[in-house]
Protein backbone atom coordinates (compact mmCIF):
# COMPACT_ATOMS: atom_id res chain seq x y z
CA UNK A 1 0.00 0.00 0.00
CA UNK A 2 1.22 3.57 -0.67
CA UNK A 3 0.44 6.73 0.77
CA UNK A 4 -2.54 6.82 -1.56
CA UNK A 5 -6.39 7.02 -0.75
CA UNK A 6 -7.32 5.34 2.49
CA UNK A 7 -10.83 5.35 2.07
CA UNK A 8 -12.35 5.17 -1.70
CA UNK A 9 -15.86 5.58 -2.24
CA UNK A 10 -17.79 4.52 -5.48
CA UNK A 11 -21.11 5.19 -6.67
CA UNK A 12 -22.72 4.91 -3.23
CA UNK A 13 -26.35 4.74 -3.08
CA UNK A 14 -27.86 4.02 0.61
CA UNK A 15 -31.78 3.96 0.83
CA UNK A 16 -33.08 4.16 4.64
CA UNK A 17 -36.67 3.48 4.18
CA UNK A 18 -38.70 4.86 1.32
CA UNK A 19 -35.86 8.05 1.22
CA UNK A 20 -32.45 7.71 -0.75
CA UNK A 21 -30.15 9.86 1.96
CA UNK A 22 -26.67 9.06 -0.54
CA UNK A 23 -27.48 9.33 -4.25
CA UNK A 24 -24.34 8.30 -6.31
CA UNK A 25 -21.38 9.32 -3.68
CA UNK A 26 -18.29 8.72 -4.85
CA UNK A 27 -14.98 10.15 -3.52
CA UNK A 28 -11.50 9.59 -2.54
CA UNK A 29 -9.81 10.30 1.36
CA UNK A 30 -5.87 10.61 1.14
CA UNK A 31 -4.43 8.64 4.07
CA UNK A 32 -2.56 11.14 6.29
CA UNK A 33 -5.08 14.00 5.82
CA UNK A 34 -7.67 15.95 8.11
CA UNK A 35 -11.02 15.26 5.89
CA UNK A 36 -13.80 17.77 6.73
CA UNK A 37 -17.36 16.50 5.77
CA UNK A 38 -19.33 19.20 5.81
CA UNK A 39 -23.49 19.91 4.78
CA UNK A 40 -26.62 20.89 6.45
CA UNK A 41 -27.83 18.58 9.35
CA UNK A 42 -29.89 15.96 7.51
CA UNK A 43 -27.64 15.66 3.83
CA UNK A 44 -26.39 12.57 4.64
CA UNK A 45 -23.07 13.06 6.44
CA UNK A 46 -24.00 10.51 9.16
CA UNK A 47 -25.15 7.79 6.56
CA UNK A 48 -21.61 7.84 4.63
CA UNK A 49 -20.17 7.78 8.04
CA UNK A 50 -21.47 4.66 8.64
CA UNK A 51 -21.23 3.14 5.34
CA UNK A 52 -17.34 3.98 5.49
CA UNK A 53 -17.39 2.44 9.39
CA UNK A 54 -19.04 -0.66 7.49
CA UNK A 55 -22.48 -0.55 10.06
CA UNK A 56 -24.75 0.83 7.05
CA UNK A 57 -26.86 -1.74 4.51
CA UNK A 58 -26.08 -0.07 1.10
CA UNK A 59 -28.16 -0.34 -2.07
CA UNK A 60 -25.26 -0.28 -4.39
CA UNK A 61 -21.87 0.80 -4.94
CA UNK A 62 -18.70 0.10 -3.25
CA UNK A 63 -16.45 1.39 -0.11
CA UNK A 64 -13.26 0.22 0.13
CA UNK A 65 -11.76 1.01 3.88
CA UNK A 66 -7.63 0.35 4.05
CA UNK A 67 -7.55 -1.97 1.12
CA UNK A 68 -10.43 -4.18 2.15
CA UNK A 69 -13.96 -3.82 1.73
CA UNK A 70 -16.13 -1.12 4.52
CA UNK A 71 -17.00 -3.79 7.34
CA UNK A 72 -14.19 -6.51 7.03
CA UNK A 73 -13.20 -8.10 10.16
CA UNK A 74 -9.87 -7.29 9.98
CA UNK A 75 -10.94 -3.82 9.90
CA UNK A 76 -12.99 -4.09 13.60
CA UNK A 77 -9.30 -2.69 15.34
CA UNK A 78 -8.16 -0.29 12.58
CA UNK A 79 -10.81 2.32 12.57
CA UNK A 80 -11.89 4.36 15.10
CA UNK A 81 -15.10 6.06 14.93
CA UNK A 82 -17.23 8.21 17.20
CA UNK A 83 -21.02 7.75 16.77
CA UNK A 84 -23.09 11.72 17.30
CA UNK A 85 -24.78 10.19 19.92
CA UNK A 86 -22.36 9.37 22.25
CA UNK A 87 -21.89 5.91 22.24
CA UNK A 88 -21.17 4.66 26.13
CA UNK A 89 -22.66 3.86 29.07
CA UNK A 90 -23.99 6.45 30.68
CA UNK A 91 -24.37 4.40 34.42
CA UNK A 92 -20.48 3.78 34.25
CA UNK A 93 -17.23 6.08 35.17
CA UNK A 94 -15.78 7.37 32.42
CA UNK A 95 -12.74 5.46 33.19
CA UNK A 96 -15.00 2.10 33.42
CA UNK A 97 -16.29 3.20 30.08
CA UNK A 98 -12.74 3.27 28.53
CA UNK A 99 -11.69 0.50 30.87
CA UNK A 100 -14.28 -2.00 29.01
CA UNK A 101 -13.74 -0.92 25.62
CA UNK A 102 -10.08 -1.34 25.44
CA UNK A 103 -10.36 -4.78 27.06
CA UNK A 104 -12.60 -5.13 23.88
CA UNK A 105 -9.87 -3.74 21.29
CA UNK A 106 -7.47 -5.66 23.24
CA UNK A 107 -5.36 -2.36 23.93
CA UNK A 108 -2.69 -2.34 25.92
CA UNK A 109 -4.19 -0.56 29.54
CA UNK A 110 -1.81 2.19 29.51
CA UNK A 111 -3.74 3.46 26.55
CA UNK A 112 -6.81 4.06 28.96
CA UNK A 113 -4.61 6.92 30.63
CA UNK A 114 -3.39 8.73 27.46
CA UNK A 115 -6.77 9.05 25.83
CA UNK A 116 -8.09 10.33 29.21
CA UNK A 117 -5.09 12.85 28.64
CA UNK A 118 -5.48 13.53 24.92
CA UNK A 119 -9.01 14.48 25.08
CA UNK A 120 -8.32 16.58 28.68
CA UNK A 121 -10.63 14.89 30.62
CA UNK A 122 -8.56 14.04 33.91
CA UNK A 123 -10.48 16.10 35.94
CA UNK A 124 -13.65 13.55 34.85
CA UNK A 125 -11.98 9.92 35.68
CA UNK A 126 -14.13 8.75 38.60
CA UNK A 127 -17.09 10.52 37.44
CA UNK A 128 -20.15 8.94 36.35
CA UNK A 129 -21.13 9.85 32.68
CA UNK A 130 -24.72 10.56 33.23
CA UNK A 131 -23.10 13.19 35.28
CA UNK A 132 -21.34 14.85 32.66
CA UNK A 133 -21.70 18.37 30.50
CA UNK A 134 -22.58 17.59 26.76
CA UNK A 135 -19.13 18.56 25.96
CA UNK A 136 -17.22 16.39 28.61
CA UNK A 137 -19.64 13.49 26.93
CA UNK A 138 -18.89 13.80 23.54
CA UNK A 139 -15.30 14.11 24.65
CA UNK A 140 -15.55 10.70 26.69
CA UNK A 141 -17.11 8.96 22.81
CA UNK A 142 -13.70 10.27 21.19
CA UNK A 143 -11.62 8.93 23.96
CA UNK A 144 -13.08 5.86 23.25
CA UNK A 145 -12.54 6.15 19.38
CA UNK A 146 -8.65 6.83 20.23
CA UNK A 147 -8.37 3.61 21.72
CA UNK A 148 -5.99 1.28 20.51
CA UNK A 149 -3.97 2.82 17.22
CA UNK A 150 -6.49 3.40 15.12
CA UNK A 151 -5.41 4.06 11.40
CA UNK A 152 -8.65 5.86 10.10
CA UNK A 153 -10.70 7.96 12.83
CA UNK A 154 -14.36 8.67 11.91
CA UNK A 155 -15.36 11.45 13.76
CA UNK A 156 -18.97 12.64 13.33
CA UNK A 157 -19.56 16.05 15.53
CA UNK A 158 -17.02 15.36 17.62
CA UNK A 159 -16.33 18.80 18.67
CA UNK A 160 -20.33 20.22 18.94
CA UNK A 161 -20.52 22.18 22.09
CA UNK A 162 -17.02 22.38 23.10
CA UNK A 163 -15.21 25.64 24.77
CA UNK A 164 -13.57 27.53 21.55
CA UNK A 165 -10.20 26.75 23.60
CA UNK A 166 -11.14 23.08 23.94
CA UNK A 167 -12.29 23.05 20.64
CA UNK A 168 -9.09 24.84 19.41
CA UNK A 169 -6.54 21.61 21.12
CA UNK A 170 -9.05 19.24 19.77
CA UNK A 171 -7.73 20.01 16.14
CA UNK A 172 -4.47 20.69 17.41
CA UNK A 173 -4.47 16.78 18.25
CA UNK A 174 -6.11 16.24 15.21
CA UNK A 175 -3.48 17.52 12.94
CA UNK A 176 -0.58 16.08 15.09
CA UNK A 177 -2.69 12.73 14.68
CA UNK A 178 -2.28 12.85 10.66
CA UNK A 179 0.93 14.15 10.33
CA UNK A 180 1.53 10.54 12.08
CA UNK A 181 0.16 8.94 9.04
CA UNK A 182 -4.00 8.40 10.73
CA UNK A 183 -6.55 9.63 8.29
CA UNK A 184 -9.29 11.33 10.03
CA UNK A 185 -12.92 11.99 8.36
CA UNK A 186 -14.72 14.84 11.00
CA UNK A 187 -18.14 15.77 10.26
CA UNK A 188 -19.41 19.00 10.91
CA UNK A 189 -22.74 21.43 10.31
CA UNK A 190 -20.12 24.78 11.20
CA UNK A 191 -18.96 25.72 8.06
CA UNK A 192 -15.70 27.90 10.35
CA UNK A 193 -14.49 23.94 11.18
CA UNK A 194 -13.95 23.66 7.41
CA UNK A 195 -10.83 25.83 7.25
CA UNK A 196 -9.25 23.63 9.51
CA UNK A 197 -9.64 20.79 7.45
CA UNK A 198 -6.92 19.89 4.82
CA UNK A 199 -9.41 18.41 2.42
CA UNK A 200 -13.47 19.48 2.23
CA UNK A 201 -16.39 16.89 1.56
CA UNK A 202 -18.57 19.09 0.85
CA UNK A 203 -22.44 17.54 1.01
CA UNK A 204 -25.98 18.90 0.52
CA UNK A 205 -29.47 16.96 -0.12
CA UNK A 206 -27.06 12.90 -0.21
CA UNK A 207 -25.08 13.68 -2.99
CA UNK A 208 -21.24 15.78 -3.23
CA UNK A 209 -20.97 19.31 -3.69
CA UNK A 210 -17.45 19.45 -3.66
CA UNK A 211 -14.29 17.29 -2.62
CA UNK A 212 -11.51 19.68 -3.05
CA UNK A 213 -8.85 21.72 -0.54
CA UNK A 214 -9.88 24.69 1.00
CA UNK A 215 -8.00 26.55 -0.91
CA UNK A 216 -8.51 25.66 -4.19
CA UNK A 217 -12.23 25.46 -3.50
CA UNK A 218 -11.89 29.24 -2.68
CA UNK A 219 -10.09 29.80 -5.69
CA UNK A 220 -12.24 28.16 -8.05
CA UNK A 221 -15.86 29.69 -6.14
CA UNK A 222 -13.95 33.31 -6.39
CA UNK A 223 -15.26 33.36 -2.49
CA UNK A 224 -12.53 34.21 0.21
CA UNK A 225 -14.26 32.78 3.16
CA UNK A 226 -16.04 28.95 2.55
CA UNK A 227 -19.55 29.51 3.57
CA UNK A 228 -19.85 31.55 0.22
CA UNK A 229 -18.11 28.63 -1.47
CA UNK A 230 -20.86 26.83 -0.11
CA UNK A 231 -23.34 28.63 -0.89
CA UNK A 232 -22.10 29.70 -4.32
CA UNK A 233 -22.00 26.28 -4.99
CA UNK A 234 -25.41 25.35 -4.04
CA UNK A 235 -26.84 27.89 -6.19
CA UNK A 236 -24.21 26.78 -9.27
CA UNK A 237 -25.89 23.52 -8.57
CA UNK A 238 -29.52 24.96 -8.48
CA UNK A 239 -28.92 26.74 -12.02
CA UNK A 240 -28.04 23.66 -13.61
CA UNK B 1 -15.36 -16.09 20.82
CA UNK B 2 -12.70 -14.62 23.04
CA UNK B 3 -12.99 -15.58 26.78
CA UNK B 4 -11.34 -11.89 28.27
CA UNK B 5 -13.03 -9.90 26.31
CA UNK B 6 -16.69 -12.04 27.06
CA UNK B 7 -15.54 -11.57 31.08
CA UNK B 8 -14.75 -7.54 30.08
CA UNK B 9 -18.36 -7.88 29.34
CA UNK B 10 -19.50 -9.42 32.51
CA UNK B 11 -17.54 -7.44 34.46
CA UNK B 12 -18.96 -4.36 32.56
CA UNK B 13 -22.60 -5.41 33.46
CA UNK B 14 -21.95 -6.15 37.25
CA UNK B 15 -20.21 -2.48 37.46
CA UNK B 16 -23.06 -0.91 35.94
CA UNK B 17 -25.55 -2.93 38.62
CA UNK B 18 -22.93 -1.54 41.53
CA UNK B 19 -23.46 1.94 40.44
CA UNK B 20 -27.58 1.18 40.76
CA UNK B 21 -27.83 -0.15 44.06
CA UNK B 22 -31.53 -0.23 44.25
CA UNK B 23 -32.04 -1.65 41.17
CA UNK B 24 -29.69 -4.82 42.76
CA UNK B 25 -31.92 -4.33 45.97
CA UNK B 26 -35.33 -5.05 44.31
CA UNK B 27 -33.60 -7.68 41.82
CA UNK B 28 -32.27 -9.54 44.90
CA UNK B 29 -35.46 -9.14 47.35
CA UNK B 30 -38.39 -9.14 45.54
CA UNK B 31 -38.59 -13.29 45.09
CA UNK B 32 -38.64 -13.40 48.51
CA UNK B 33 -40.82 -10.76 49.57
CA UNK B 34 -43.66 -12.06 47.28
CA UNK B 35 -42.63 -15.50 48.78
CA UNK B 36 -43.60 -14.21 52.29
CA UNK B 37 -46.62 -12.45 50.74
CA UNK B 38 -47.45 -16.03 49.62
CA UNK B 39 -47.11 -17.74 52.58
CA UNK B 40 -49.40 -15.11 54.54
CA UNK B 41 -52.23 -15.63 52.15
CA UNK B 42 -52.27 -19.49 52.29
CA UNK B 43 -51.84 -19.00 55.78
CA UNK B 44 -50.88 -22.48 55.97
CA UNK B 45 -47.29 -24.05 55.73
CA UNK B 46 -48.40 -26.88 53.90
CA UNK B 47 -50.46 -25.50 51.33
CA UNK B 48 -47.28 -23.09 51.15
CA UNK B 49 -44.72 -26.47 50.69
CA UNK B 50 -47.01 -27.21 48.13
CA UNK B 51 -47.04 -24.19 46.02
CA UNK B 52 -43.50 -22.49 46.82
CA UNK B 53 -41.34 -24.83 44.64
CA UNK B 54 -43.10 -23.78 41.34
CA UNK B 55 -42.75 -20.45 42.71
CA UNK B 56 -39.09 -20.15 43.34
CA UNK B 57 -38.80 -21.82 39.57
CA UNK B 58 -42.06 -18.87 38.50
CA UNK B 59 -40.04 -15.57 40.34
CA UNK B 60 -37.10 -15.73 39.17
CA UNK B 61 -37.84 -16.66 35.62
CA UNK B 62 -40.24 -13.74 35.38
CA UNK B 63 -38.03 -11.29 37.06
CA UNK B 64 -35.03 -12.04 35.25
CA UNK B 65 -36.82 -11.85 31.79
CA UNK B 66 -37.96 -8.48 32.15
CA UNK B 67 -34.75 -6.82 33.58
CA UNK B 68 -32.75 -8.22 30.82
CA UNK B 69 -34.82 -7.36 27.84
CA UNK B 70 -35.04 -3.92 29.30
CA UNK B 71 -31.52 -3.69 29.91
CA UNK B 72 -30.30 -5.44 26.30
CA UNK B 73 -33.03 -3.02 24.79
CA UNK B 74 -31.35 -0.12 26.49
CA UNK B 75 -28.26 -0.84 24.59
CA UNK B 76 -29.68 -2.00 21.10
CA UNK B 77 -31.11 1.41 21.45
CA UNK B 78 -28.50 3.61 22.46
CA UNK B 79 -25.43 3.96 20.09
CA UNK B 80 -23.19 1.36 22.06
CA UNK B 81 -24.27 -1.56 20.27
CA UNK B 82 -23.64 -0.03 16.85
CA UNK B 83 -20.17 0.82 18.23
CA UNK B 84 -19.36 -2.49 19.70
CA UNK B 85 -20.58 -4.35 16.45
CA UNK B 86 -17.69 -2.10 14.83
CA UNK B 87 -15.35 -3.98 17.75
CA UNK B 88 -13.82 -7.02 17.40
CA UNK B 89 -15.90 -8.55 19.69
CA UNK B 90 -18.28 -11.72 18.96
CA UNK B 91 -21.81 -11.53 18.94
CA UNK B 92 -21.69 -14.87 21.06
CA UNK B 93 -19.37 -13.43 23.77
CA UNK B 94 -21.80 -10.09 24.17
CA UNK B 95 -24.65 -12.27 24.70
CA UNK B 96 -22.90 -15.01 26.94
CA UNK B 97 -21.02 -12.20 29.19
CA UNK B 98 -24.74 -10.83 29.68
CA UNK B 99 -26.11 -14.11 30.37
CA UNK B 100 -23.23 -14.70 32.83
CA UNK B 101 -23.36 -11.38 34.80
CA UNK B 102 -27.47 -11.93 35.31
CA UNK B 103 -26.55 -15.39 36.28
CA UNK B 104 -24.72 -14.59 38.96
CA UNK B 105 -27.37 -12.17 40.11
CA UNK B 106 -29.72 -14.90 39.63
CA UNK B 107 -27.82 -17.34 41.45
CA UNK B 108 -27.91 -14.96 44.19
CA UNK B 109 -31.54 -13.87 44.22
CA UNK B 110 -32.43 -17.53 44.24
CA UNK B 111 -29.99 -18.33 47.69
CA UNK B 112 -31.67 -15.77 49.24
CA UNK B 113 -35.57 -16.83 48.32
CA UNK B 114 -34.26 -20.47 49.07
CA UNK B 115 -33.09 -19.55 52.38
CA UNK B 116 -36.36 -17.79 53.32
CA UNK B 117 -38.36 -20.12 52.15
CA UNK B 118 -36.62 -22.95 54.48
CA UNK B 119 -36.23 -20.94 57.64
CA UNK B 120 -38.80 -18.70 58.18
CA UNK B 121 -41.46 -19.80 55.91
CA UNK B 122 -41.41 -23.96 56.74
CA UNK B 123 -40.67 -24.61 53.71
CA UNK B 124 -39.97 -28.69 53.40
CA UNK B 125 -38.14 -30.21 50.97
CA UNK B 126 -36.79 -33.90 50.40
CA UNK B 127 -34.12 -33.52 48.23
CA UNK B 128 -30.90 -31.63 48.16
CA UNK B 129 -31.47 -27.98 48.82
CA UNK B 130 -28.42 -27.18 46.36
CA UNK B 131 -29.63 -29.55 43.88
CA UNK B 132 -33.01 -26.95 44.01
CA UNK B 133 -30.82 -23.94 44.02
CA UNK B 134 -28.98 -25.26 40.92
CA UNK B 135 -32.26 -25.78 39.30
CA UNK B 136 -33.75 -22.76 40.07
CA UNK B 137 -30.50 -20.81 39.40
CA UNK B 138 -30.80 -22.36 35.93
CA UNK B 139 -34.24 -21.31 35.72
CA UNK B 140 -32.92 -17.91 35.88
CA UNK B 141 -30.80 -18.02 33.23
CA UNK B 142 -33.75 -19.33 31.12
CA UNK B 143 -35.49 -16.34 32.10
CA UNK B 144 -32.32 -14.34 31.18
CA UNK B 145 -31.69 -15.97 28.02
CA UNK B 146 -35.28 -15.19 26.57
CA UNK B 147 -35.25 -11.74 27.76
CA UNK B 148 -32.33 -11.50 25.28
CA UNK B 149 -33.94 -12.97 22.39
CA UNK B 150 -37.44 -11.09 22.72
CA UNK B 151 -35.49 -7.89 23.31
CA UNK B 152 -34.58 -8.03 19.78
CA UNK B 153 -38.26 -7.57 18.59
CA UNK B 154 -39.19 -4.48 20.68
CA UNK B 155 -38.36 -0.84 19.25
CA UNK B 156 -39.37 0.73 22.39
CA UNK B 157 -39.12 0.45 26.50
CA UNK B 158 -43.54 -0.25 26.11
CA UNK B 159 -42.81 -2.90 23.91
CA UNK B 160 -40.04 -4.89 25.73
CA UNK B 161 -42.31 -4.63 29.23
CA UNK B 162 -45.58 -6.01 26.91
CA UNK B 163 -43.13 -9.05 26.29
CA UNK B 164 -43.72 -9.84 29.64
CA UNK B 165 -47.15 -11.04 29.39
CA UNK B 166 -46.64 -12.41 25.56
CA UNK B 167 -43.40 -14.81 26.30
CA UNK B 168 -43.82 -15.31 30.95
CA UNK B 169 -47.33 -15.51 31.19
CA UNK B 170 -48.18 -18.23 29.16
CA UNK B 171 -45.87 -20.34 29.97
CA UNK B 172 -46.79 -19.81 34.24
CA UNK B 173 -50.36 -20.16 33.38
CA UNK B 174 -49.43 -23.47 31.45
CA UNK B 175 -46.17 -24.76 33.97
CA UNK B 176 -48.53 -26.95 36.42
CA UNK B 177 -48.86 -24.07 39.00
CA UNK B 178 -52.58 -23.88 38.60
CA UNK B 179 -53.60 -27.12 37.91
CA UNK B 180 -51.77 -30.50 37.42
CA UNK B 181 -50.04 -30.50 33.56
CA UNK B 182 -51.65 -33.89 32.76
CA UNK B 183 -54.93 -32.98 33.46
CA UNK B 184 -55.28 -30.29 31.02
CA UNK B 185 -57.24 -30.94 28.07
CA UNK B 186 -54.58 -32.11 24.99
CA UNK B 187 -54.04 -28.93 23.36
CA UNK B 188 -53.03 -27.34 26.40
CA UNK B 189 -51.43 -30.33 27.52
CA UNK B 190 -49.43 -30.13 23.99
CA UNK B 191 -48.83 -26.05 24.43
CA UNK B 192 -47.42 -27.17 28.22
CA UNK B 193 -45.35 -29.54 26.72
CA UNK B 194 -43.56 -27.36 24.35
CA UNK B 195 -42.82 -24.84 26.96
CA UNK B 196 -39.38 -24.63 28.66
CA UNK B 197 -41.03 -23.22 32.34
CA UNK B 198 -43.11 -26.29 32.44
CA UNK B 199 -39.80 -28.71 32.61
CA UNK B 200 -37.87 -26.32 35.27
CA UNK B 201 -41.30 -26.68 37.60
CA UNK B 202 -41.41 -30.26 37.39
CA UNK B 203 -37.77 -30.58 37.89
CA UNK B 204 -38.38 -27.82 41.35
CA UNK B 205 -41.61 -30.04 42.46
CA UNK B 206 -39.50 -33.81 42.20
CA UNK B 207 -36.57 -32.50 44.03
CA UNK B 208 -38.74 -31.12 46.81
CA UNK B 209 -40.47 -34.54 47.38
CA UNK B 210 -37.81 -36.98 46.67
CA UNK B 211 -34.03 -37.15 47.32
CA UNK B 212 -33.72 -39.29 44.32
CA UNK B 213 -32.01 -38.08 41.05
CA UNK B 214 -33.99 -39.85 38.61
CA UNK B 215 -33.66 -39.94 34.65
CA UNK B 216 -36.87 -38.05 34.28
CA UNK B 217 -34.98 -35.32 36.62
CA UNK B 218 -31.70 -35.06 34.85
CA UNK B 219 -34.32 -35.18 31.64
CA UNK B 220 -35.97 -31.77 32.61
CA UNK B 221 -32.73 -30.13 33.38
CA UNK B 222 -31.38 -31.04 30.24
CA UNK B 223 -34.29 -29.47 28.27
CA UNK B 224 -34.16 -26.17 30.50
CA UNK B 225 -30.15 -25.72 29.64
CA UNK B 226 -30.78 -26.52 26.03
CA UNK B 227 -33.78 -24.07 25.67
CA UNK B 228 -32.04 -21.43 27.53
CA UNK B 229 -28.62 -22.01 25.24
CA UNK B 230 -31.24 -21.87 22.05
CA UNK B 231 -32.49 -18.70 22.99
CA UNK B 232 -29.21 -17.37 23.53
CA UNK B 233 -27.92 -18.27 20.12
CA UNK B 234 -30.94 -17.29 18.33
CA UNK B 235 -30.43 -14.02 20.06
CA UNK B 236 -26.99 -13.59 18.79
CA UNK B 237 -28.35 -14.39 15.29
CA UNK B 238 -30.85 -11.24 15.93
CA UNK B 239 -27.91 -9.12 16.43
CA UNK B 240 -26.63 -7.29 13.15
CA UNK B 241 -23.74 -5.90 12.48
CA UNK B 242 -25.40 -3.88 9.42
CA UNK B 243 -28.68 -1.80 9.67
CA UNK B 244 -30.51 0.16 7.40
Amino acid sequence: MTSSAAVEVTGLRVRRGKRLVLRDVSCTIPQGSVTGLLGPSGCGKTTLMRSVVGVQIVESGSVSVLGSPAGSPDLRRRIGYATQNPAVYADLTVEENLRYFCSVLRAPRSDVSRVIDEVGLGANVSQLVSSLSGGELSRTSLAVALLGTPELLVLDEPTVGLDPLLRDELWTLFRTLAARGVTLLVSSHVMDEAARCSRLLLMRDGALLADDTPSSLLSETGTDDLEQAFLSLVRAREAA
Amino acid sequence: MNTSILLATTARILNQFRHDRRTVALMILMPSLLLILLRFVFNSEQAFSRAAPALLAVFPFAIMFIVTSITTLRERTTATLERLMTMPIAKLDLLFGYALAFGLVAVVQVLVAVGVSLYWLGLSIGGSVWLLVVIAGLDALLGTALGLFASAFARTEFQAVQFMPLFVMPQVLLCGLFSPRESMTPVLEWLSNVMPLSYAVDALTAVTTSSDITGELVQDLTIVAACGLLALVLGAVTLRRRTP
